[in-house]
C-alpha cells in the first residue's frame, strides 16, 4: 500500500524537475537573447559614432571651417553656413504655428478641432521627407519660380519642423499643474494672460527643448533639401530667392561617392559636424525631459 | 475669446499643411496620372523615351515617343525592403524593449535606453554614410558569400552573392533606423502597465521572464502592433541611406535577396536630375505621380497605426 504513492510522488518528481529545469532553460535562453537584442542596437550605435568620430576628427583642419568648397576640396564654410541659415530659418517659420497648435491641443481639448489638429500632425511625422522636399520642388522651386534657394529650403524644413515643435510644446504644457492656472484665473487673468504669463514661461524649458530637438532633425535631413535649396560652392549673400544655397548633409552625400580621398576627407568632417551636434542636443533634451533628475522635478514639484 | 481664436487659426497651419501637400501632389501629377491610368501600378518599364524626337501625344497628353512610366519594380523594391527590414526590426524591437523595462537596474535604465534612443537621432545620411563605408563591404565580402554557401538550398537565399549594395543591406540599414522607435514605445507601454500585472504574475510562481513574457507582454499588444506599423511608414519612406546602398536597380525585379533595388523614395532622389531633361515634363510629372503614390501610402499606414495606438492609450508614440 505505501510503494504505489512512494512511486507516484517520485514520477511526479521527476517531471517536477523536468519542468524546472525546461523553465530555467527558458529563462536563461529569454534573457540571452534580449540581451543579444539591445547588444546588437547598442553595438551599431557605438560603431557608427566611432566611424564618424574617428575619421571625421582626423580630416577636420582649419581649412574644412575657414575656406568655402571648390570642386570636390576645399572646406566646408559654405556648408556650415547653409546649414544653420537654413535650419534657423525652419525653425523660425515653424514657432509661431506650432507653437500655437501646442498651445492648443493643450488648453482647448475639447470640442474637435484640437483631436483633429493632434491627428493631422502625426500624420504629417510619417510624411516621407522626400514627398515634403518634391512637394517644395513644385510648388515653389519650379510653380511661383523661387529656383533653389533660402526660402524653397526653409519653408520644406519648417514643414518637417511643425508637427515636433507641436507635439513637444503640447507635452510640456500638460505638465504645468492646474492648480496654476486656476489661481491665475481667479485673480481676474483671462485666457490669454494665463496660457502665455504662467502656464508657457512656466513650460519654457521643456518648450525650448522641444524647438531644441526639431533644429536637430532640421540639421539633419537632406531629403527635403535637395530639391528646394539645392547646393552651391560659394557663401550665401542673402538673397531669400533665385540663390541656391550649400548644406553638410549634401556634402556627406555626394563627396563620399567621389573617387578622391580629399572628398572623402570633407564627407567625413560633415558628418563630425552633423552627428556631433545632433547627439549633443539629443543628450541634453534627454536630461531636460527625463521624469526623475529632469526640468520637472526642480520647477514644478 | 479672441485668444482662443488667434491659437485655433494658427494651429489650423499644421492640418492644413497636410491637405495642401496632397492638393498640390494631385494637381501637378494629374496630366501623368490621366496617361499612365493603373499600368503605373503593375507595368515594370521606366522609360523617357527618345529625347531628340518630336512629341506626341497620347491620350491628350504630349509626351516623348517611346516614353513608358510603369514603377512596379519601385513597389516591389520599396515593400521588400521594408519586409525585411520589419522582419528583422520586430523581435530584436520586442528583445530590447523587455531588456530595458525589466532586465535593467530603474537607477541606470534612463542612461542605457539613452543608446537606443540617440540610434533615433542619427540622420539618415549618416546611416547611409556607415552603410556605404563599413556595411556593405563588410556583408558584400565576408557575409554574403557564407550565407551562398550555407543557406543557399532556401529559395531566393542562392547566389549570386553581388556586390554588398542591395535589398538585405538595405533591409538590414532599415531596421537599425526603425528599431529604436518600436523598443521606446514598447519599454513606456512595459513600464506603464499596472505593477499588479507584474505582482500577481510573480505571487503565481512566474519568473521575472515568464511574468514579461507570459503576462506583460500580451498585455500591450495593441501598442506593439501600432508602433510597428508608424515603423513600417518610417522605413517605407525613408530615403538618403537607402539611396546610398540599394544600389539603385532600374526598371528589374530583384532575382534573389542580394540583388540591388530601388524603393519609390530614393528614385525620386537619383532621377530628377534625368526626368528634368524631358522637354514635355512629363517625367517630372510622373515622379509626381510616385511621390504622391508613396504619400498617401504613408497616409494610410500613419493614421491606421495612429488610431490603433490612441485606441491604446499610448497618445506620445513617436514624439522625440
Amino acid at each position: 500500500m505505501s510503494a504505489t504513492p512512494a512511486v507516484a510522488d517520485s514520477a511526479a518528481l521527476q517531471a517536477f524537475n523536468a519542468r524546472r529545469r525546461w523553465r530555467r532553460l527558458f529563462d536563461y535562453l529569454g534573457w540571452s537573447l534580449t540581451v543579444a537584442a539591445f547588444a546588437l542596437l547598442g553595438g551599431a550605435m557605438v560603431w557608427i559614432v566611432v566611424v564618424v568620430f574617428l575619421r571625421g576628427a582626423s580630416a577636420i583642419t582649419p581649412k574644412v571651417i575657414t575656406h568655402i568648397t571648390s570642386g570636390t576640396g576645399g572646406g566646408l564654410l559654405n556648408a556650415i553656413q547653409g546649414t544653420l541659415v537654413l535650419a534657423f530659418g525652419g525653425i523660425l517659420l515653424a514657432i509661431p504655428p506650432g507653437l500655437a497648435a501646442g498651445i492648443y491641443l493643450s488648453e482647448f481639448d475639447h470640442g474637435r478641432l484640437a483631436p483633429a489638429i493632434r491627428f493631422f500632425a502625426d500624420v504629417l511625422v510619417g510624411v516621407p521627407s522626400i514627398v515634403i522636399g518634391y512637394f517644395g520642388y513644385v510648388t515653389m522651386v519650379a510653380g511661383l519660380g523661387w529656383n533653389f534657394s533660402v526660402a524653397a529650403g526653409s519653408i520644406a524644413l519648417a514643414i518637417i519642423s511643425l508637427p515636433y515643435i507641436c507635439r513637444t510644446s503640447e507635452m510640456a504644457l500638460r505638465q504645468v499643474p492646474r492648480s496654476l492656472r486656476e489661481a491665475g484665473l481667479a485673480l481676474g487673468a483671462g485666457d490669454g494672460k494665463v496660457i502665455m504669463g504662467i502656464c508657457v514661461p512656466a513650460a519654457l524649458p521643456a518648450i525650448l527643448t522641444g524647438i531644441l530637438l526639431a533644429l536637430a532633425i532640421s540639421v539633419g535631413e537632406t531629403a527635403p533639401l535637395l530639391y528646394t535649396a539645392g547646393w552651391s560652392n560659394y557663401l550665401w549673400t542673402g538673397h531669400l530667392t533665385k540663390e541656391p544655397i550649400g548644406y553638410l548633409t549634401y556634402a556627406i552625400w555626394s563627396f563620399i561617392t567621389e573617387p578622391f580621398s580629399g572628398a572623402h576627407a570633407l564627407a567625413y568632417a560633415a558628418a563630425f559636424f552633423v552627428t556631433f551636434f545632433v547627439l549633443v542636443i539629443s543628450v541634453i533634451s534627454r536630461m531636460v525631459l527625463d521624469e526623475n533628475t529632469g526640468w520637472r522635478r526642480r520647477r514644478l514639484r | 475669446m479672441t485668444f482662443r481664436r488667434i491659437t485655433a487659426g494658427l494651429a489650423s497651419i499644421v492640418g492644413v499643411t497636410l491637405i495642401v501637400i496632397v492638393v498640390f501632389l494631385v494637381i501637378y501629377a494629374w496630366p501623368a496620372v490621366r496617361l499612365n491610368g493603373w499600368k503605373f501600378l503593375y507595368k515594370n518599364t521606366w522609360s523617357l523615351g527618345r529625347l531628340y524626337g518630336n512629341p506626341i501625344t497620347v491620350h491628350g497628353q504630349q509626351i516623348m515617343p517611346g516614353a513608358h512610366y510603369g514603377i512596379l519594380f519601385l513597389i516591389a523594391g520599396t515593400l521588400l525592403t521594408t519586409a525585411i527590414a520589419l522582419l528583422i526590426a520586430v523581435p530584436v524591437g520586442v528583445g530590447a524593449a523587455m531588456f530595458l523595462a525589466e532586465g535593467v537596474p530603474p537607477l541606470l535604465r534612463t542612461w542605457v535606453s539613452l543608446f537606443v534612443e540617440l540610434l533615433a537621432a542619427i540622420p539618415s545620411v549618416v546611416f547611409g554614410l556607415w552603410g556605404y563605408v563599413v556595411v556593405i563591404p563588410f556583408l558584400g565580402y565576408r557575409v554574403f558569400p557564407f550565407m551562398v554557401k550555407w543557406l543557399g538550398f532556401i529559395p531566393f537565399f542562392s547566389g549570386p552573392s553581388g556586390s554588398g549594395y542591395g535589398l538585405l543591406t538595405c533591409g538590414f540599414v532599415l531596421a537599425l533606423m526603425i528599431v529604436p522607435l518600436i523598443t521606446a514605445t514598447l519599454r513606456d507601454a512595459l513600464l506603464g502597465q499596472a505593477a499588479s500585472l507584474h505582482e500577481g504574475a510573480l505571487a503565481l510562481g512566474a519568473s521575472r521572464f515568464e511574468a514579461q513574457w507570459g503576462v506583460l507582454l500580451p498585455a500591450v499588444r495593441r501598442v506593439l502592433i501600432g508602433s510597428s506599423i508608424l515603423a513600417t511608414g518610417r522605413a517605407l519612406g525613408e530615403t538618403m541611406a537607402v539611396l546610398m546602398i540599394s544600389g539603385n536597380a532600374v526598371n528589374i525585379l530583384p532575382r534573389n535577396i542580394y540583388d540591388t533595388v530601388s524603393t519609390m523614395a530614393s528614385f525620386i532622389v537619383s532621377q530628377l536630375d534625368s526626368a528634368l531633361t524631358d522637354p514635355t515634363g512629363m517625367a517630372v510629372r510622373s515622379l509626381a505621380e510616385v511621390a504622391l503614390v508613396l504619400c498617401v501610402i504613408s497616409i494610410l499606414v500613419n493614421s491606421f497605426a495612429r488610431l490603433l495606438l490612441y485606441y491604446a492609450g499610448q497618445q506620445g508614440a513617436g514624439a522625440p
